[in-house]
């Protein structure tokens, strides 16, 4: 009986050693050599692994970071400016300061701003959605309010406003990313700086039809009136395609164009209440007091929270969605 | 025991309601709009500008491309807008507005209804009298048919198949067609023959047309090569691929075209229109459209100008119903849901199809069973229930790898599955992001 015991022992320890022999030859013979420098600066990343910095994953980022000369086009999004120079300092190189980004929605137009035309009624996902038709408003540039964005955001950063059908950028947890911007079928989203204190000004509506056609659609929308491109004195707007645009990179934010807007497709985010001026011109005055109701609670919530469409869905009209329905 | 395709397929209540109502003329329309990108492929370059008047049968927008196609103008009058308008694809696209100023036909056209069965022209001219002429495919795809009528080199057409299946359950306008138009379906397939250089043509006919097949049996003898075949009811046996199995029992490979198999295929109202341009010089400016419901009082088969407004053909017909719950572009399986009834009468639209609300909703998406009722039904062998799944989450690599397209979207999955799962909606999710991926691939 011991002998049998004793047998296995010394037959499995000589396996043993015979296996552990040719792995160590195998693993010498095949030895990759790794920069140990990416594991430091693997370390260092937030772990997200959201290709915010266009590779794949925070281990694709660290071996670009220790490959590049310097860190001019590199840039983690989701770390900002600390991750990066603590990643300049396992490398000993310098890291370039960029201001940080943030998502914006570039469009307006809430459920009572957009009124129904139609119902959609196929499957949940914007993509299919925007495959299909222009969408269940007079405005095929706007938000489907499918939420394809909320879906990818790693970083809970989006959520469905439920009174206004429109996504919400948290800009405490938007890291930047680009998730969104890719995900959405129709452009909605853009990353602009996030501004000193969070302030930033940008024209919410990304429609291209010509102004009278989107009057109709949508109450909100900006209709390339270039009211707001005179009123600027930095040239930082400009008007394509009947919209405006205003260039994060030379604007500001002195506030002027805003008031100007005859639709409020101009949003200021994170500036304090305007003071109500008392003009004596009639006109100047009802265009004061908007703008002042407008920025009272100045986030981006509130903002969109404007008029009140008097007429109601035309409930007659056929719902259009399903492509396959046999009777 | 009569042919059909033999993998998948099912069998909607057909429900041809305006089987047995003749094609009526429908009256001009004070105004149409006409698209400029009714076919498969570019769209057309405008010839014409705002203020200009027209003919009818005058060409306002000339190809673009080898996939695109002449358009017409459907009336007289003067054009007073160029501009963008919802039209079938849900989106605002170019359109040519014309106001209706009387009936002018351009000169060159025949409007005589006498039948000329002697075909004058030679092959290469009859490929530029259809390409001329704005002919697309009028079963409801829209692809230009002078291609199909180029075999391309190293090639060879053996047998010409007429599309008279009309497999859509309600629709009914190809059945018209067939019953008020055979002398010109002959002709027109006789001309189809002569451009292809091929000797046989087989009309293929679902045997719930009884007195279509019947008429052409008739007529087929004094017409050489052509013969017609019944054909068991069958949805989708319209389908190119799923046709040519069941006539002449040859499967087009994936990927393939059907000349690839020596067959081209032209359904019943391009025959027509094609005798049409060749012996009457008449573009495609007008074709048949169904209009049907259950609740419409007058369901009804019309041959309708093209941009004409769908809203006045559903007038026509009774007028729109109270329990209306979509209105859709085409048949009930393929067809697509209309947004605006102000939509124009394309090249394409076959019928205009109204279902009532309590038919028309979505039923609650449950999880899938595996039942494999979609693979079951797939008439491209396809297993719908994976390429969904991978569709949704975006796992483009295998939706390739499994074949996705090869889907022809017939919708019979869809149809079939008892947990109301949206699969072709997203399968055609996938095609059109596989599809964007092959297209770089080659590019780069």
């Amino acid at each position: 009986m011991s002998t049998t015991v004793i047998l296995t022992i010394v037959s499995l320890s000589i396996i043993g050693i015979v296996a552990a022999t040719i792995l160590y030859f195998v693993a010498q013979k095949f030895k990759v050599y790794e920069d140990p420098r990416i594991d430091e600066v693997d370390e260092v990343l937030p772990g997200a692994n959201c290709g915010g910095c266009g590779y794949p994953g925070c281990r694709g980022f660290a071996e670009a970071c220790v490959k590049s000369e310097d860190l001019g086009n590199l840039y983690c999004p989701v770390g900002g400016n600390d991750c990066m120079s603590s990643v300049a300092k396992v490398l000993g190189r310098t890291a370039v300061e960029k201001e940080p980004d943030v998502a914006v929605l570039l469009c307006n137009g809430a459920c009572s701003l957009r009124p129904n035309t139609n119902k959609y009624d196929g499957a949940g996902s914007c993509t299919i959605a925007h495959n299909l038709y222009g969408g269940e408003t007079g405005c095929q540039y706007g938000c489907l309010g499918l939420g394809d964005c909320v879906r990818v955001c790693d970083f809970d950063a989006l959520h469905m406003d439920a009174e206004t059908g429109l996504p919400v950028v948290d800009e405490e947890k938007c890291t930047a990313c680009g998730a969104c911007v890719k995900e959405c079928p129709r452009n909605l989203f853009e990353l602009r700086p996030k501004g000193k204190k969070g302030r930033r000004i940008y024209v919410a509506c990304s429609n291209k039809d010509k102004g009278s056609a989107k009057k109709i659609g949508c109450d909100v929308a900006c209709i390339g009136c270039r009211k707001c491109e005179k009123e600027c004195a930095f040239d930082a707007i400009t008007i394509e395609n009947f919209n405006a645009y205003i260039d994060p990179q030379k604007c500001k934010l002195c506030r002027k164009c805003a008031p100007v807007c005859p639709t409020n497709a101009i949003h200021e985010i994170n500036f304090p209440p305007r003071k109500v001026k008392v003009e004596k011109e009639p006109a100047l005055a009802e265009t004061s007091s908007t703008t002042s109701a407008q920025a009272d609670g100045a986030t981006e919530v509130v903002a969109r929270k404007p008029r009140v469409k008097p007429e109601s869905t035309d409930a007659t009209k056929p719902d259009p969605g399903s492509e396959n329905n046999p009777s | 025991m009569l042919k059909t395709f033999p993998k998948g397929g099912v069998h909607p209540p057909e429900n041809k309601l305006s089987a047995q109502a003749a094609i009526e003329v429908f009256p001009i329309p004070p105004q149409v709009v006409i698209p400029i990108a009714q076919h498969i492929g570019a769209p057309s370059t405008i010839l014409v500008k705002r203020g200009d008047m027209v003919k009818t049968g005058q060409i306002i927008a000339k190809t673009s491309g080898f996939v695109s196609a002449n358009i017409h103008s459907s009336v007289s009058g003067k054009v007073t807008k160029i501009e963008d308008v919802v039209d079938s694809s849900g989106y605002k696209r170019p359109c040519v507005i014309i106001d209706t100023e009387g009936d002018e036909w351009e000169e060159g056209i025949s409007r005589d209804p006498s039948l000329i069965s002697s075909i004058a022209l030679e092959p290469k001219e009859i490929i530029e009298r259809v390409l001329e002429k704005g002919i697309v495919g009028m079963g409801g795809a829209t692809f230009p048919s002078h291609i199909k009528l180029n075999v391309p080199s190293g090639k060879k057409a053996e047998y010409l198949i007429i599309n008279g299946v009309e497999c859509e359950p309600y629709l009914t306008s190809d059945h018209r067609v067939m019953l008020e138009q055979p002398e010109q379906l002959m002709v027109g397939i006789q001309i189809i023959m002569k451009a292809l250089g091929v000797s046989k043509a087989i009309i293929g006919i679902e045997n719930n047309k009884p007195d279509a097949i019947e008429s052409l049996n008739k007529l087929a003898p004094s017409y050489p090569g052509v013969s017609v075949e019944a054909l068991k009811v069958q949805y989708p046996q319209g389908g190119e691929k799923q046709l040519i199995k069941a006539t002449i029992n040859r499967e087009v490979p994936s990927g393939g075209l059907p000349i690839d198999v020596g067959a081209v295929v032209h359904n019943v109202g391009t025959a027509i229109a094609i005798y049409e341009a060749v012996q009457k010089n008449k573009p495609l400016i007008e074709r048949v459209v169904t209009v049907t419901g259950k609740s419409l009082a007058k369901p009804s088969n019309f041959l309708v100008r093209i941009g004409t407004p769908i809203s006045s053909l559903i007038e026509a017909a009774g007028g729109l119903p109270e329990d209306t719950g979509k209105v859709i572009n085409g048949g009930p399986m393929m067809g697509k849901a209309l947004s605006n009834l102000d939509v124009p009468v394309t090249k394409g639209t076959s019928g205009v199809l109204i279902i009532r609300d309590e038919e028309s909703g979505r039923k609650e998406i449950a999880p899938c069973i595996r039942c494999a009722r979609c693979t079951h039904v797939c008439p491209m062998g396809l297993e719908p229930y994976l390429l969904m799944t991978v569709s949704k989450n975006s796992i483009w690599e295998k939706a390739e790898k499994n074949d996705i397209m090869d889907c022809i979207e017939c919708g019979s999955c869809s149809y079939e599955c008892p947990a109301n799962r949206p699969l072709l909606d997203y399968i055609r999710l996938g095609k059109s992001k596989v599809s964007q991926i092959i297209r770089s691939r080659r590019q780069s």
